[in-house]
């Protein structure tokens, strides 16, 4: 491969919470029956993890498998390992009805960190993001204003965020204005 | 603002996350169909005023269609179901006719 850049190549900005650009990483899209055997322990085997419950988001080390509808996973591998892992999927999977598809590239992801970070999503958002609706270890598909996002929590204090990178600029600019200093409403404590 | 509860990712959400897809239950016509048949089944909708059952599609989540119950009028929703079955199930039925005892099914 050559020379490999994200989006918006690290970016980051600073207001009530930091938001980061956070660089190439390895995604996967994993489609099939979860009750399948095969399929079970091909996830095992290669991620590490059982299959996720619905909207759960299972880690192993810099590995996630996180549940996106009730027949697709999104793998998140390091980047350089993506096609390895794919190679390895479809090698596992070959007689079972399935998908495995590396999307790294159509991705961005963003960390937004701080202790008011609920406050940056909540603003763009149309989700109850109370830690007691919305605890760490869940994913949420839904819009961010204008884009399509998911995003979950990764402790009580960051939360990462995944979008298309055709929509990397915007989102960056959305999640900045809306971390704006001053500007935290108070309403996630 | 309607909000229905996605049968398959268990999310509730709100109408901007979502897509209308008109009306459920309908009986698809196809080639080697009658007009008139065809012409029901791609023109002609109930345009009900009160309860009517819909489909709508996750599309800002899981991407999933489903089906919801509601009154056209009020927008109260009397649930929602997943969409491979050909007609309302039972508990939906019995959900609405408590709420609207002169309803019945057409």
């Amino acid at each position: 491969m050559g020379f490999e850049v994200s989006a918006l190549d690290g970016a980051t900005s600073n207001g009530f919470a930091k938001v980061s650009e956070m660089g190439l990483r390895g995604m996967i899209t994993l489609r099939g029956d979860f009750a399948d055997r095969k399929f079970k322990s091909t996830v095992k085997k290669i991620m590490g993890t059982a299959i996720p419950a619905q909207r759960q988001v299972l880690s192993n080390g810099d590995m996630r498998v996180a549940w996106m509808s009730p027949d697709e996973l999104l793998l998140m591998v390091p980047h350089a390992t993506a096609d390895d892992t794919v190679d390895a999927l479809s090698k596992s999977l070959k007689s079972t009805h399935h998908l495995a598809v590396n999307v790294s590239d159509a991705r961005a992801v963003f960390q937004i960190s701080g202790e008011k970070m609920r406050d940056v999503i909540g603003k763009v958002a149309p989700v109850d993001l109370s830690p007691a609706a919305f605890p760490v270890g869940q994913i949420r598909r839904t819009r961010a204003a204008q884009v399509p996002a998911a995003f979950y929590f990764v402790d009580d204090t960051t939360v990462e965020l995944i979008c298309f990178r055709s929509v990397a600029g915007y989102m960056f600019d959305l999640l900045t204005r809306s971390a704006t200093k001053g500007s935290d409403v108070g309403f996630y404590r | 603002m309607l909000t229905l509860t996605c049968p398959y990712c268990g999310v509730t959400a709100e109408e901007t996350e979502l897509t209308n897809g008109g009306e459920a239950h309908l009986k698809r016509f196809t080639s080697g169909s009658s007009d008139d048949d065809f012409e029901t089944y791609m023109f002609l909708r109930d345009n009900v005023k009160g309860v009517h059952f819909e489909r709508w599609r996750h599309s800002y989540g899981c991407g999933k269609w489903f089906h919801a119950a509601r009154d056209t009028v009020t927008l109260e929703v009397f649930g929602t179901y997943r969409a491979q079955t050909l007609e309302p199930p039972k508990d939906i039925i019995t959900a609405i006719i408590a709420k609207r005892p002169n309803w019945s099914v057409l």
